[in-house]
C-alpha cells in the first residue's frame, strides 16, 4: 500500500470541498426532489389524516415503523463498528471510520423522525418527552417508547459527539487553506486548534473513553428498539433471543450500508488512493460473518418457535414460511444469507463490485426483515377479531423513498464540506521514518557542550 | 507575541531539536511543539500525556447516574402510576433510563474535560498554517532577549532545519 505525502492527502481531500462541478448538482438535484415529494406526502397525510395510509386496525404498525427500526439499525454502521475498530487499534480502519460515523448520525436522525411521522399528529410529538404536565402524571418510565426516547437521544448526541472530535484536526486544515467566510466558519468549528502534544493526548484519550462508552450504548438502543416489539403479547415477539437478534441484524445491515457509501465516494470523488480494495475485502469478511450470525439467529428463532407448536405463533410461522408473505420471506433469506455467503464466501467474487451486490442485497433483505417482523404477526394475533391485512398506500411508499433520497442527499452535502476521510489519521498511518534505534538516540537530550559545539 | 520557531520535515529532526532546547535550558512546558498528527513514536510527542480524562469520564457517569437514579425515583413517587400491577418504582425498566442517563453523563463530562484540559476554544499562541501541510513546529513563545541567540542555533542545528522569528 503506498503513503500519500501530507500535501497530497490535503490536496486530494479538501479537493470536493473547493472544487463543485455538474455532477455535484446532478447528484444532489434528484435526491432533493424526492425528498420534497415526501415532505408534500406527509403534509399531505397532516392535512387528510391517516385515511389515506395504509394503516389501519389491526395493522398500526406498517412502513413507518418498518423504516423506524430499519434506519436505526442502519446507524450501527458508524459509530459502533468505528469505535470498535478504534479500540482494537485495526490499522485498515483510518480511511473508513469517518465514512462510517457519517452515516450513523444521519441515520439516526432519519429513523428518529418516525415515530413522529407515525403519530399522525406531530405537533404532539412533545407528548414522549418527559416532562411535567398539567394532566399530573409524567411519562410512564414503564413504557419501550420513552425508553427510546433516552436510548436514542443518548446514542444522537454520542454519535454528533463521536463524529466531531476527530473532525477538529482536520477544520484546523480545512482552516489554513480557505478564504474570507469559508475560513471565519472552520476556523470557528475548529476551536482554535494548533497541534500541540497536549491536544493531541486529550483527544486521543476522549476518543478512547468514547468508544467504550459508546458501545454498549449502541447495543442498547437496538435491544431497546427489539423491546418495543418483545414487550408485547404478539405471536413471535416475545422471545428472549430478539435483543441479540436486532442487534446482530442492525450491525449487519449497517456494514452493508458502509460498503456501499465508500464504494460511491470512491467512484465520485476519486479516492481510489485512500479506500483500497483491501478496505472492502475486510469488510466483507465482515459481512460474510454477520451473515452466518443472522442465519443462526434466524434458524433459532424459527426452530424454537417450531418445537413450540403454539397454534397462534404457528399460523404466524407458516404465513411467512409458504402462506402470503412467504415470496418476501424467502427473498429475504436469499438476500441476508444466500447472497452474502456466495459473493463473500468465496475469495474470488469478494471485490468491489462483489461487495456492492451484496450489500445491496442486504440491505434489501435487512428491509424486509424488519416488515416481516412487524405486519404478519399484527396481522394474525391471537383472536380472530384481530385479523387484517395491510396494503401500503402511495402516501408511505413516497415517504419511504424519500428517507433513502435525503440519506443520500445529507450525505452528499457533509461530503461537500467537511473531509470524508480523517486526514489526520491517515497521516498518523504513515510508516515512521527512522528506525526505531534511531529514535531512542534522538530521545536522549545532548548535553550543553553538544549544542554549542 | 514574540517567538522563535523551527519548521522540520520530519520527527527525528523535531526531536533533535526539543533535545537541543532542553540542553539550552528550558524546560518541557516554555517549549512550544505544534504537528498535524500524534507524534507518538518520537519521545517530545509524549510530554504532557498524563491527564484525567478517564476519571473525569467516571464522574460524568456517576453525576449521570444519580440524575437518572432521581430522574425516576422523583417523580414515580411523586405521581404515581399503576401500571400492570408493577410496583410503583420498578428497578427492571428504570435501569434502562439510569444506564442511558449514566452513559450520557460519562459522553457529556468527557467531551467538557477535552474542551477545557485541552485549552480548545481560546485560540492565541504560537502557529504556522505550514504545520498542517506535514512540518513540525518546535520553538519558543517569548523567549528571553538573552537567549534568543543560543536559541536560534540550537533550533537551526537538526539538517533541513527553516528557523523563522515573529
Amino acid at each position: 500500500m503506498s503513503y500519500p505525502s501530507h500535501q497530497q492527502i490535503n490536496r486530494d481531500l479538501l479537493r470536493p470541498l473547493t472544487q463543485t462541478s455538474w455532477r455535484f448538482y446532478a447528484l444532489v438535484a434528484l435526491p432533493s426532489a424526492m425528498v420534497l415529494a415526501g415532505l408534500i406526502s406527509w403534509f399531505t397525510q397532516m392535512t387528510f389524516g391517516f385515511g389515506i395510509s395504509g394503516i389501519r386496525w389491526p395493522i398500526f404498525w406498517g412502513f413507518y415503523v418498518t423504516n423506524f427500526v430499519f434506519w436505526i439499525g442502519i446507524s450501527h454502521a458508524g459509530t459502533l463498528i468505528s469505535a470498535i475498530l478504534r479500540l482494537v487499534n485495526a490499522g485498515w480502519r483510518r480511511p473508513v471510520t469517518r465514512c462510517a460515523e457519517v452515516i450513523t448520525v444521519f441515520a439516526l436522525m432519519i429513523g428518529a423522525m418516525f415515530p413522529i411521522i407515525h403519530l399522525g399528529r406531530p405537533w404532539l410529538a412533545f407528548w414522549l418527552f418527559p416532562y411535567p404536565s398539567e394532566r399530573l402524571i409524567w411519562p410512564n418510565f414503564r413504557s419501550p417508547l420513552v425508553w427510546d426516547f433516552f436510548a436514542i437521544n443518548t446514542y444522537l448526541t454520542g454519535s454528533v459527539l463521536f463524529l466531531f472530535l476527530p473532525i477538529i484536526p482536520d477544520f484546523a486544515v480545512a482552516r489554513d487553506r480557505a478564504t474570507g467566510l469559508r475560513r471565519r466558519i472552520y476556523g470557528a468549528l475548529a476551536l482554535g486548534w494548533r497541534g500541540t502534544p497536549k491536544q493531541w493526548h486529550r483527544l486521543e484519550t476522549a476518543m478512547q473513553i468514547m468508544a467504550v462508552a459508546i458501545i454498549p450504548v449502541a447495543v442498547s438502543v437496538h435491544t431497546i428498539v427489539s423491546f418495543d416489539f418483545s414487550m408485547a403479547p404478539v405471536p413471535m415477539w416475545q422471545t428472549t433471543i430478539f435483543g441479540p437478534y436486532f442487534v446482530a441484524g442492525a450491525i449487519f445491515s449497517g456494514i452493508a450500508a458502509l460498503l456501499i457509501a465508500m464504494a460511491v465516494l470512491r467512484k465520485v470523488l476519486h479516492l481510489e488512493a485512500y479506500l483500497h480494495p483491501v478496505h472492502f475485502q475486510n469488510l466483507g469478511k465482515l459481512l460474510l460473518v454477520m451473515a452466518l450470525l443472522w442465519g443462526y439467529f434466524v434458524f433459532n428463532e424459527r426452530l424454537v418457535t417450531y418445537y413450540g407448536n403454539e397454534p397462534a405463533e404457528m399460523a404466524v410461522f407458516w404465513r411467512t414460511q409458504r402462506e402470503s408473505f412467504a415470496p418476501l420471506y424467502w427473498t429475504m433469506v436469499i438476500c441476508n444469507f444466500v447472497l452474502p455467503l456466495i459473493l463473500m464466501g468465496i475469495r474470488r467474487f469478494r471485490t468491489i463490485t462483489g461487495c456492492v451486490i451484496a450489500s445491496i442485497g442486504v440491505v434489501i433483505g435487512m428491509w424486509l426483515e424488519r416488515f416481516l417482523i412487524i405486519v404478519p404477526a399484527l396481522g394474525h394475533k391471537y383472536l380472530p377479531y384481530s385479523f387484517g391485512t395491510y396494503r401500503p398506500q402511495p402516501v408511505e411508499i413516497i415517504i419511504t423513498a424519500a428517507t433513502f433520497a435525503a440519506m443520500i442527499l445529507l450525505y452528499a452535502l457533509f461530503s461537500k464540506v467537511v473531509p470524508i476521510i480523517s486526514m489526520w489519521e491517515l497521516k498518523a498511518g504513515d510508516p515512521p521514518s527512522p528506525s526505531a534505534s534511531a529514535r531512542l538516540a534522538d530521545a536522549r537530550p545532548v548535553s550543553r557542550g553538544e549544542v554549542n559545539s | 507575541m514574540k517567538a522563535v520557531y523551527g519548521l522540520y520535515a520530519d520527527g527525528h529532526a523535531a526531536q533533535q531539536a526539543v533535545n537541543r532546547l532542553r540542553a539550552a535550558g528550558l524546560a518541557d512546558r516554555e517549549i512550544t511543539i505544534l504537528s498535524a498528527q500524534p507524534m507518538e513514536d518520537f519521545e517530545f510527542g509524549h510530554i504532557d500525556k498524563k491527564n484525567w480524562l478517564w476519571w473525569i469520564a467516571c464522574a460524568g457517569g456517576l453525576l449521570g447516574m444519580s440524575a437518572g437514579f432521581g430522574l425516576t425515583w422523583l417523580t414515580e413517587m411523586s405521581w404515581p402510576i399503576n401500571v400492570g400491577g408493577l410496583p410503583i418504582y420498578a428497578w427492571w425498566p428504570n435501569l434502562i433510563i439510569i444506564f442511558e442517563m449514566t452513559m450520557l453523563g460519562a459522553i457529556l463530562a468527557t467531551v467538557i474535560a477535552l474542551v477545557v484540559t485541552a485549552g480548545l476554544g481560546r485560540g492565541g499562541g504560537l502557529y504556522d498554517p505550514e504545520v498542517t501541510d506535514g512540518s513540525i513546529l518546535v520553538g519558543v513563545e517569548n523567549p528571553a532577549e538573552a537567549k534568543l541567540a543560543d536559541l536560534q542555533q540550537a533550533l537551526e542545528s537538526p539538517p533541513g532545519a527553516r528557523v523563522k522569528t515573529v
